[in-house]
């Protein structure tokens, strides 16, 4: 499954929030974190506030922060704002027994993504995030540590 | 919570559709003191009840013949656990230490996993889940598995948040025709 552009964007800056809801995070700080353009971004985090995932904040110190709820809010319910999630139309292939067969396959793929993408909510993705940090921490850890005389 | 599939040729019990995930608000039930431990035969009508809960449809049988299986063959790896609060049974959990199948090494398989609509949001069934695999571990499995409808998106959601991923094996199915 691949996506587009605005909609990873969108999950990055919501995990950035989402890890630490107290703080406002400025944009320029997510456009830098992950080498996007701020008005690119900025489109992206007024969508995410007009459906009201995130609260802007004006002024000096300020920035975005998540308001929604993480052990609720999906990977889904972020990714269908930004682009079609429904089964694409069929075109004329698909009346032939080969592109019905082909369609029916992809259809699997596309439904074992949806139920994954649909099943883990923010907070099980920054439980992800947190284990793969720890996972790639203990292996320097140990490269780190001085070997035993 | 519901009932994932069981494992291996002998079930085809499809997972039941689950109710409605309650309101993310306070449990309607007080918070207490929860304790995971082994089914006892008096606990088997709050199983029963529970399921027919959520399932619409009572099988004292069924149940019946699950507790012979698992809550008097601990021995054997099978395990039936009941969450209570208050001396009440809000949840239980059933699984088993299975070894070899599908070419896998020995693992741990948690097929049912259900807690009363009105105590859920306590942990209970993170607590199940925690007690089960605390049995599997000191069976010496390092892996433990489960599979279940991909509409079953509230009991998905569980499971992930427990940190389960997809597993490297795909379940596969066909008509047989009459």
């Amino acid at each position: 499954m691949k996506l587009q552009q605005n909609t990873r964007l969108a999950l990055f800056s919501l995990l950035e929030f989402a890890a630490d809801p107290q703080r406002q995070i400025p944009a320029a700080e997510i456009a830098q974190k992950y080498d996007v353009s701020s008005h690119h971004l900025a489109k992206v985090l007024a969508e995410l506030s007009r459906v009201g995932m995130v609260q802007s904040v004006r002024g000096v110190g300020g920035g975005y922060r998540f308001i929604g709820n993480a052990r609720r809010l999906t990977l889904m319910d972020v990714i269908s704002r930004f682009e079609d999630v429904l089964p694409v139309e069929g075109n004329h292939s698909e009346a032939t027994p080969v592109g019905q067969a082909l369609a029916s396959v992809l259809s699997e793929i596309d439904a074992i993504a949806k139920a994954s993408m649909s099943s883990i909510t923010l907070e099980t993705m920054l439980r992800i995030v947190e284990r793969q940090q720890a996972g790639s921490a203990a292996p320097a850890a140990k490269k780190s540590k001085p070997a035993k005389n | 919570m519901s009932k994932t599939t069981q494992p291996g040729a002998a079930s085809k019990r499809r997972t039941k559709a689950i109710a409605p995930a309650p309101p993310a608000v306070a449990p309607a039930r007080a918070r207490a003191a929860l304790s995971i431990r082994a089914v006892r035969h008096e606990d088997l009508d709050a199983v029963i009840e529970m399921d027919a809960m959520v399932t619409g449809i009572h099988k004292r049988d069924y149940w019946n013949s699950l507790y012979r299986r698992y809550a008097e063959a601990v021995a054997t790896g099978h395990h039936f656990l009941v969450a209570t609060a208050d001396d009440e049974v809000i949840g239980f959990v059933i699984g088993e230490v299975r070894d070899w199948e599908f070419g896998s090494q020995p693992c741990g398989w948690v097929f049912a996993i259900d807690v009363r609509p009105d105590a859920r949001l306590m942990g209970a069934a993170t607590q199940l889940l925690q007690g089960i695999c605390q049995r599997f571990r000191r069976a010496g499995v390092s892996k433990v598995r489960t599979l279940l409808a991909r509409e079953n998106t509230l009991i998905l959601s569980f499971f992930r948040s427990q940190g389960m991923m997809i597993s490297p094996f795909i379940p596969l199915e066909m008509d047989l025709e009459p």
